[in-house]
């Protein structure tokens, strides 16, 4: 971007108001009577000599007030972080007011002026910089032999990916685990938390009941969870779902869906179709159901329709049956992924 | 107060003491010189000057809190374990005793209520972390709005702004860290947001998280992000920030005295070592106070992250809810094509929009002065009025980020107001368009008519409160000419504006001459930029405005007469010429 610079004014282009320079120098009280400045003496060592106070109490406080099972307590509060911090608060506010306060009323508060200078280097180390530079460039012969400076901008970069090519391993890739959920033929529908199987005389017309896979809550001969911990968040994080019955005469079932609700109950994911939240907030009368991060609103009255806010996919629904013994459970896993988009996902 | 100036105590001299021989530090001196050769380096730098006002202090706060989060960070550390291997609480929070929880959130638990001053640190840690940000937001601000990112401190605005996006990151990492439900809430979230980005997402997210979310590799990994990587980049750019700021020496507000070739203050030692060093020791105090008082981020009323579960309102923390709220309010479009997904719901709220409103920010600088074509080194600062596009193009940036930031609210707006969401939603659509539009005519009008007073005041005098009667009954309010050292603060600093031109559109054979459409832009944006400005006043207007202004106080003179009715109030005592100058 050439541009020529003589298009603009000087710096120092005379002012229309000369500069009336730097007023005058005022004394302080505490310059010009020596009681004065003996007050302010004696009110930064009090400023110290409280911040003392506070840092003598703050041990005490360490020691006298319990926490743990059974903690002191102040209306309420928890006395032991509230001595601590008004404690500790004090100590440190009470030194800096007390340097402040000294650095006003009695260091030397005569201003003094500085000039500045250009942040650039002069023309000379410029042009003796440069010099430098290129005699460099010179002996290393680095612009007349580039065999050698080709291959080692090669080996540089590729030693330098060596490195990054480590971080593959920070996770497995197979992506495919996305598309399915721990759901299955016959998997019975449980109340969350407790884990007691549903049947359909259990709920009335508008009960919303969170559920999970009966897998969750299955044990080995010895009484260990069969899922557990991380893979059990892992798949808690897909397989949570929501039931809610309704009167069947208010229920639109999706194309080829005529058969995956009970008796008006029907099932949905419960994680959300925008960025996976579990949605929780349910409109009795209205079947709709909202996602407390960031306000999508389905409608379960409609196949789980986005009704309103962010989200772009209706809720996938789970295909429920009665097993025989009359409990609830699915007739196998979701037929699309669940939880946020991702760019594999095949929505068609 | 009628105190004796002639006569200065000899408690304070103007001279340092002369020294007395080799004294002991003089010695341990002596010995750290010879083999470190400080002293050429430190003789030039202990008097360095820094000017005095208080705006100047906002990014003292920024840099004190970064202190406060490294020192009870560091602390904090020693107890708290970051692992998602499952436990059994058994401390002493009785509402989650016998719960199974990550070993993260036991000891974050643990720290609160079994540590003594456990709880005090992390409340001072979180407190400090909003400290942080927004004091680097204000001071951000403040070095925009006063035209102090001009050259050559343009790369340290560039510096500020990356301190400002890693610090924002750093927040984010340590928020999410405890492991409890609220913080599980937010990594989901960013899980979510990862998988947005069209063919890396899901990879990214799987290697994040080692896997599948949530897995158990995130909090391990947020971890060592957020005590070792960032806070080492944020250590070294902090440590860039403020070598620069010396070597450039601090911007200064322009006045008597105050010119673009000095710097006018407090030497560095004593006084202003004293009152830095010392504000340290208030703010260290004042995030000690709010951990001791005020409940921040309290995780044991959250319970352990369970992805079934969440609570009503769940917010990020402040800095967070600007894309939070642009993501509330975009709609639901998503483009399925080929049997792939691309959310756009989510990838242009929450990846693109940070990303370009950052670029801006890191922009700025630069796109002003290709604008106007300046490229002058510039070291006093501006009055917002005095460069009204500036201040509005600011003001609009602002307000597109309030509206988004309380978008990110509308939840809480909605339960609190008892409003519908769906229209506080619909409105803000329209809104984060108009408003900073908006926001931008009005500020630059308003900038506009600053500059008008001024300029009125300069060369009418000001309004003095003083009313006049003339024989024929006419009123009249009588002006009066500012002292001398306000007239020089309205002008020090100020030149008239130059509007970028172009000599000629072609070259001498007719030829267009290359990048003319570029600069056709460039000059137009300069004119732009300056339209509608108010020129400071000339000598010569002053000069004639002064001649005209002397002329109608002496008109007005036999009307000077103490004024009726103010007997009472001590008004009725002097003449309007004794009035004192503002």
């Amino acid at each position: 971007m050439s541009h020529d610079e003589s298009n603009l004014p000087v710096l120092d282009a005379e002012e229309p108001i000369p500069n009336p320079g730097l007023p005058e120098h005022q004394w302080r009280p505490t310059d010009v009577d020596e009681k004065m400045a003996r007050r302010a003496e004696r009110q930064v060592a009090a400023w110290f000599g409280l911040s003392m106070v506070c840092a003598v109490l703050f041990f005490v406080s360490y020691f006298v007030f319990a926490v743990g099972d059974d903690p002191s307590t102040f209306l309420h509060f928890r006395t032991s972080n509230m001595a601590l911090g008004l404690c500790m608060g004090g100590a440190f506010l009470f030194i800096g007011i007390g340097i402040i306060h000294w650095a006003r009323k009695l260091m030397a508060d005569h201003e003094i002026v500085e000039l500045r200078h250009p942040a650039a280097s002069s023309e000379e180390d410029r042009e003796a910089t440069v010099q430098i530079l290129q005699l460099g460039l010179e002996e290393s012969g680095i612009a007349r032999r580039p065999l050698i400076r080709n291959t080692l901008l090669g080996a540089i970069g590729l030693a330098g990916l060596s490195p990054i090519l480590l971080l593959r391993d920070l996770g497995p890739l197979d992506i495919s685990v996305l598309k399915h959920t721990i759901w299955d033929k016959g998997m019975r529908v449980v109340r969350d938390v407790v884990g007691t199987p549903i049947k359909v005389a259990d709920l009335e017309v508008g009960d919303l009941v969170n559920a999970q896979p009966a897998a969750f809550f299955e044990t080995d001969e010895d009484g260990e969870p069969l899922v557990e911990g991380a893979q059990l968040q892992v798949e808690k994080a897909k397989a949570s779902v929501i039931l809610l019955r309704m009167d069947p005469a208010d229920n639109k079932p999706g194309p080829g869906r005529d058969d995956w609700a009970v008796d008006g109950i029907v099932c949905y994911s419960k994680i959300c179709t925008h960025v996976g939240c579990p949605i929780s907030l349910n409109e009795r009368t209205t079947h709709h159901l909202l996602c407390p991060c960031h306000q999508s609103t389905f409608d379960l009255a409609d196949a789980g329709k986005v009704v309103f806010g962010p989200a772009a996919r209706a809720l996938p629904q789970l295909p429920l049956m009665e097993d025989a013994e009359g409990y609830l459970v699915a007739q196998r896993d979701f037929t699309e992924p669940v939880g946020p988009s991702f760019w594999e996902r095949d929505s068609q | 107060m009628s105190i004796d100036t002639s006569k200065v105590a000899d408690s304070n001299r103007d001279e340092p003491a002369t020294a007395k021989g080799p004294s002991k530090v003089g010695a341990a001196a002596g010995w750290a010189d010879d083999r470190l050769g400080l002293a050429g380096v430190m003789r030039k730098n202990l008097r360095k000057v820094f000017p005095d006002h208080w705006s100047f202090m906002l990014g003292e706060i920024a840099l004190w809190s970064f202190v406060v989060l490294l020192i009870t960070g560091t602390l904090l550390t020693f107890w708290f374990r970051p692992s998602m291997s499952e436990v059994l609480y058994e401390g002493s929070y009785s509402q989650l005793r016998g719960i199974h929880m990550s070993e993260a959130y036991a000891s974050s638990l643990h720290i609160s209520f079994d540590v003594r001053g456990g709880l005090l640190l992390r409340q001072m840690h979180h407190w400090a972390a909003m400290l942080f940000v927004a004091a680097m937001m204000v001071h951000m601000l403040r070095v925009f709005f006063t035209g102090a990112f001009r050259k050559p401190r343009e790369l340290n605005w560039v510096i500020g702004s990356l301190l400002l996006l890693l610090g924002t990151l750093e927040g984010f990492t340590g928020y999410s860290l405890p492991d409890d439900l609220l913080s599980g809430t937010g990594i989901r979230a960013a899980d979510g947001f990862m998988k947005s980005m069209p063919v890396i997402g899901t990879y990214m997210s799987f290697l994040l998280f080692g896997g599948e979310f949530p897995g158990e590799s995130i909090i391990p990994r947020l971890y060592a992000i957020h005590i070792l990587l960032i806070p080492g980049i944020l250590l070294a750019l902090v440590a860039a920030h403020m070598l620069l700021l010396v070597y450039h020496k601090h911007t200064q507000w322009p006045g008597p005295g105050r010119t673009q070739e000095n710097v006018v203050g407090y030497p560095m030692l004593p006084v202003y070592m004293a009152k830095a060093g010392g504000f340290f020791f208030v703010v260290f105090g004042m995030t000690a106070l709010m951990g001791g008082l005020l409940t921040i981020n309290p995780v044991w009323k959250f319970g352990p992250y369970d992805p079934s579960k969440v609570t009503a309102g769940s917010q990020p923390d402040w800095y967070m809810g600007w894309p939070d709220g642009a993501l509330r309010i975009m709609p639901g479009w998503e483009t399925h094509i080929w049997h792939h997904t691309i959310s756009w719901n989510v990838f242009l709220p929450i990846i693109v929009l940070p990303g370009v409103m950052f670029t801006i920010l890191l922009l700025l600088p630069f796109i002003e002065a290709w604008i106007t074509g300046d490229k002058r080194d510039h070291h006093l600062l501006e009055r917002p009025r005095n460069a009204p596009t500036r201040t509005a193009t600011m003001v609009a940036l602002m307000t597109f980020y309030g509206i988004l930031w309380e978008a990110g609210g509308n939840d809480i707006i909605a339960t609190t107001f008892h409003l519908s969401i769906n229209q506080i939603t619909y409105i803000n659509r329209v809104l984060i368009f108009v408003g900073p539009l908006v926001a931008f005519l009005i500020t630059r009008r308003w900038c506009i008519s600053l500059q008008r007073h001024d300029k009125e005041m300069l060369l009418h005098g000001y309004e003095s409160g003083v009313i006049m009667r003339s024989p024929e009954g006419g009123y009249s309010e009588r002006h009066l000419p500012v002292s001398e050292e306000h007239a020089y603060r309205l002008v020090a600093g100020r030149e008239p504006d130059e509007v970028y031109s172009i000599e000629s559109d072609a070259d001498e054979n007719g030829v267009a001459a290359r990048g003319t459409r570029l600069q056709n832009l460039r000059a137009q944006l300069s004119a732009l930029n300056y339209a509608d400005n108010v020129q400071p006043p000339t000598a010569e207007e002053l000069e004639e405005a002064h001649d005209h202004v002397d002329h109608e106080l002496e008109l007005q003179s036999s009307l000077a007469h103490p004024a009726d009715g103010h007997q009472f109030d001590g008004h009725n005592l002097h003449d309007a010429d004794e009035e004192p100058l503002r």
